[in-house]
């Protein structure tokens, strides 16, 4: 594992294109490109003002950078550095930004959701979608990128809209039995598009493309409900994590619930391996990672080393209850997320903030417990194999696989509270994002099948 | 009463100790009296007995009466006696007053039970109040439930109806902010604000290439055509995933079916069964002929599919039931196997350890006769049995030693045998050498004697040296024998020859001697002769 210097970074804006080949990074008001492997900056693209995203474009020539300030979007070509395009909203003011998947169409909201427009960069023509739905995840796209799902809402009822990218055309228009709908996902494949309601009502519909209503499934009344969905890699399974701390699995051929995930304060199965984060006592002994030994030592002198223990079930974990009378409470299942493999789902209950609970789905039951000593602050898979990343605001980027799990410190010389981090497309490296810096992190193939606590 | 004597009673028991305590209080505290005196557990039978028998024995009766007196007279019952200072008892005042004690006794009882009586009474009011609290607080819980149940109910009715409120309540909100909005796009829309515009260097090419095309009813159609397109991919694959699964459970029932059948003892069954079987068996195989030609084509009616589920059930339910049957068979037969196998193993056992103890007795037993034999011969005095028996002991030990010294003496001969084997060997070897000897002296003397009668003429003085000649011819006989030892020690021919060479010295030694001593002064023809003689011999 090797790791990159610190560069610095503004909003945690770090993303690596779709082809792999560069990671774009933010500062203030400038785009820096840089080479994936030497870190080299490509290009620099200095912007109007603060930058507040970035995106790539599927085939990795474009970047926009959106200022919802100034209501710009840029975008810049990655081809043609002098190439330059500015989308200035105006009056009407922006809140999202986003590609469409071919590449050469910008979608932005405009303030209040008053509506999309639809921005090309190959003609002259500009679309607009009215009546937007003000949700966090309004607008889907299918993997295959034919086909958009856009929520609505008019006269106080919810409703979808399904365009075909290629020329905008709307292709189905059905209303949705939702109270105010939440959110909306298309599974992989492309066919069933999940449309959930607000969390005072746990409802879930499954439509098919062409509008059909496939299925409901409403899990129980009155009680806070669906926080966060997932979609299996293979269309499969739907993960349903809601406020009462459990995930349920409905399965794609009869849209019920198979089984159900409970995330106890207590684990007692004995089948279950948890992983605990224990503090190793500071030495300055002979590390296993290939890192330049100046930056070891300096390291190793203000950092402390942490190591996993495997933990004796039953093991018990911090519970926190959270203040009742508070909006948006810091309880239930506010992250999932499937293995590429289809093989495992990692889910984090935000009651018991410093675990990461692995489930296998082949078994449905639950596989590890990762026990951080720190909140979790997100966690992403590999791309490509069954390889969990965990970041938890420390300087520590911890990796686990069915053969083991590690946890790595970051040589740095000063302060690097890891937020996030996002993985390679290949899955060879990943980029580890604080606040102010970022540095990425090279993985050797080998890696994988070390287990690596003393 | 104020004088108390101490009676002299044998103290037997500590009941009879009691009685004087009592007594000696009596003076102390006398409205007591009775209830201390007679809260004495009545004695039991025994303790009775000895009681009676402590207190009044044939030697005290004197001294009994008059303290039984001095007791019922204290206790206000007439004297026992006929007159006050006599020793006749009066008969009559003696059986009144035991009538009056038993009165009393009986009163006291009577007193006892009414106690008890009154506290099991007091008991049972105070358990009857308890219960009736216990009873009063179950219903105070019921209560509360139902509140609790009915305060939910209306909690949940109140969330209900507020929420109904509350979603009224925001389409109204909502309805308003939508107006809101539609004036603020109307305005932006409006003001044709020019900045509301994309610059751009020059246009992109589409990524993939193409030209844009104009949205038309064809488009239209196509992209219809093109989402059922994906939808229908999409159902056929999962339809052919579902037949691949649908055709290996049906496989995985069907071998099931097979090897249910298969497990299945149809001689087991009854008559009864034999005529339900009948027909399911004839429609089982109906079905296996069904289902096969159905597989052949891979077809899957419900009907179908239903018998053959059916069928399997059946089969399941048939197989259960036999193998309960076999179990509770296996475990009759096992608990009684058991139980037998542990009856015979235990007499078995308790069998071979009796035997063990009574030949472990019968050792033990044999051991103390032989040991107290041994003793009596040491020690007790000899009789004519024991006599025979000690010479037959003296005669088994000479014969023992007889037997050793016989031992010894075959040895003995063994050895002798074996020295007789070697000394003849030796004389065979002696004789053997002794020839050989012979032989070399006899050419030895004919060259000497040749070489003699050359020299012979030569010098008359020959006589005396002959003498010298003989042990110079000794010593040459000597040297000559060296040189022979010599030679064999040359031709390494071992100790043999050695000592034949010894043997032949010493012959010749002897010889010589021989030839010496015999003639001190006789001439040397006479030697010679003598040497001829030997020679000749």
């Amino acid at each position: 594992m090797d790791f990159s210097e610190l560069f610095k970074l503004s909003g945690l804006l770090g993303r690596f294109s779709p082809d792999g080949k560069c990671l774009a990074s933010c500062v203030q008001y400038r785009l820096i490109i840089r080479d994936v492997n030497t870190l080299q900056i490509l290009q620099l693209y200095t912007c109007l003002d603060q930058i507040q995203y970035i995106e790539w474009s599927s085939d990795s020539l474009f970047i926009l950078c959106a200022m919802y300030k100034r209501g710009i979007v840029q975008v810049w070509s990655l081809e043609q550095p002098d190439w330059h395009c500015k989308i200035d909203e105006g009056s009407a003011g922006l809140v999202a930004s986003c590609w469409s998947p071919d590449g050469r169409h910008i979608l932005n909201t405009t303030e209040f959701h008053l509506r999309i427009t639809v921005w090309s960069l190959c003609t002259k023509s500009v679309s607009y979608i009215k009546y937007p739905k003000a949700c966090q995840q309004g607008i889907a796209f299918t993997k295959d990128g034919r086909y958009m799902a856009v929520a609505e809402r008019r006269d106080c009822k919810d409703f979808v809209s399904l365009f075909v990218c290629s020329n905008w055309q709307l292709l189905r228009h059905f209303d949705t039995e939702t109270q105010d709908l939440f959110g909306i996902e298309w599974a992989p494949n492309g066919c069933v598009l999940a449309v959930w309601d607000t969390c005072l009502e746990y409802k879930i519909l499954l439509y098919s493309l062409d509008g059909r209503l496939l299925s409901t499934y409403q899990a129980y009344e009155w009680s806070l409900g669906i926080k966060s969905i997932a979609w299996s890699p293979s269309s499969q399974f739907l993960a349903i994590g809601s406020y009462d701390e459990k995930v349920r699995i409905l399965n794609h051929v009869t849209w019920k619930k198979i089984t159900e995930f409970e995330h106890p304060a207590t684990v007692t199965n004995t089948k279950t391996i948890v992983y605990k984060e224990v503090e190793k006592s500071p030495s300055v002994e002979t590390e296993r990672f290939s890192f330049p030994p100046t930056r070891a030592l300096a390291s190793s002198v203000f950092s402390t080393q942490s190591k996993y223990d495997i933990s004796q079930v039953p093991v018990s974990f911090q519970y926190i209850k959270p203040v009742a009378d508070r909006a948006n409470p810091k309880m239930g299942i506010g992250m999932l997320a499937f293995s590429p493999d289809n093989c495992f789902l990692a889910t984090k209950n935000d009651n018991i903030p410093n675990a990461v609970w692995i489930w296998d789905i082949q078994k449905l039951k639950l596989f590890v417990v990762l026990e951080q000593l720190c909140a979790i602050q997100s966690f992403q898979w590999d791309p490509r194999q069954p390889r969990l990343a965990v970041c938890t605001g420390n300087s520590k980027v911890y990796l686990w696989s069915p053969a083991g799990c590690v946890s790595v410190q970051v040589p740095t010389e000063g302060d690097f509270q890891i937020v996030s981090l996002c993985w390679h497309p290949s899955g060879d490296s990943m980029a580890l994002l604080s606040k102010d810096n970022f540095c990425v992190c090279y993985l050797e193939r080998e890696e994988l099948c070390r287990q690596i606590f003393p | 009463m104020g004088d108390w004597k101490t009676v002299t009673v044998p103290v037997l028991s500590s009941d009879s100790k009691n009685i004087f305590q009592y007594t000696s209080e009596k003076k102390i505290s006398p409205p007591n009296m009775n209830s201390q005196v007679l809260r004495l557990p009545l004695p039991s039978s025994k303790s009775m007995h000895s009681f009676f028998s402590a207190f009044c024995t044939e030697e005290n009766i004197e001294q009994s009466i008059s303290y039984l007196n001095r007791e019922l007279t204290t206790l206000g019952f007439p004297s026992i006696y006929a007159e006050s200072k006599g020793k006749e008892l009066n008969l009559i005042s003696i059986i009144n007053c035991m009538n009056e004690l038993l009165v009393l006794q009986h009163k006291n009882l009577r007193a006892q039970e009414e106690e008890q009586l009154e506290l099991s009474k007091r008991e049972i009011v105070g358990l009857q109040e308890r219960d009736r609290q216990l009873q009063s607080k179950n219903r105070n819980l019921h209560q509360l439930l139902k509140n609790e149940k009915d305060e939910v109910q209306k909690l949940q009715n109140i969330i209900s109806s507020r929420a109904t409120q509350y979603n009224h309540d925001m389409k109204r909100k909502e309805r308003e902010y939508n107006k809101l909005k539609e004036r603020l796009h109307q305005l932006v829309m409006n003001k044709k604000d020019k900045k509301i515009a994309m610059e751009v260097l020059n246009y992109v090419g589409r990524a993939d290439g193409k030209r844009g095309a104009w949205r038309t009813d064809k488009t239209e159609a196509r992209n219809e055509e093109q989402m059922y397109k994906v939808l229908l991919n999409d159902y056929e694959q999962r339809q052919k995933q579902l037949l691949l699964e649908n055709a290996e459970l049906k496989k995985v029932l069907q071998q099931m079916k097979k090897e249910i059948i298969s497990l299945l003892p149809p001689q087991k069954q009854k008559p009864k069964e034999r005529s339900e079987d009948g027909p399911v068996l004839s429609d089982l195989e109906e079905d296996i002929g069904e289902l096969n030609k159905e597989n052949m084509w891979e077809l899957s009616c419900e009907t179908v599919r239903e018998q053959l589920t059916n069928s399997i059930r059946k089969q399941w339910r048939m197989l259960k039931n036999h193998v309960e049957k076999l179990d509770n068979q296996v475990s009759r037969v096992h608990s009684g196997t058991l139980n037998d196998k542990d009856v015979i193993s235990r007499e078995d056992h308790e069998l071979e350890t009796e035997k063990l103890e009574l030949e472990i007795q019968q050792c033990k037993e044999m051991i103390k006769t032989q040991q107290q034999l041994l003793q009596q011969q040491l020690m007790s005095p000899c009789d004519d049995d024991t006599t025979l028996l000690l010479q037959d002991c003296y005669l088994l030990e000479e014969r023992e030693r007889l037997q050793e010294e016989w031992r010894l003496f075959q040895e003995q001969k063994k050895n002798f045998e074996k020295e007789r084997r070697s000394f003849t060997e030796a004389a065979i070897r002696l004789g053997l050498e002794r020839k050989a000897f012979e032989e070399d002296r006899g050419a030895w003397l004919k060259q000497q004697f040749l070489s003699m009668s050359t020299d012979y003429k030569q010098s008359e003085n020959v006589t005396t040296p002959s003498a010298f000649i003989g042990t110079s011819d000794q010593d040459n006989r000597v040297v000559n024998s060296m040189s022979q030892q010599k030679k064999p020690h040359c031709m390494l021919s071992g100790p043999i020859s050695a000592e034949s060479c010894q043997t032949s010295q010493y012959i010749s030694h002897n010889s010589f001697n021989a030839a010496l001593k015999k003639p001190a002064g006789d001439s040397k023809p006479n030697q010679w002769e003598e040497s001829d003689k030997e020679e000749t011999e």
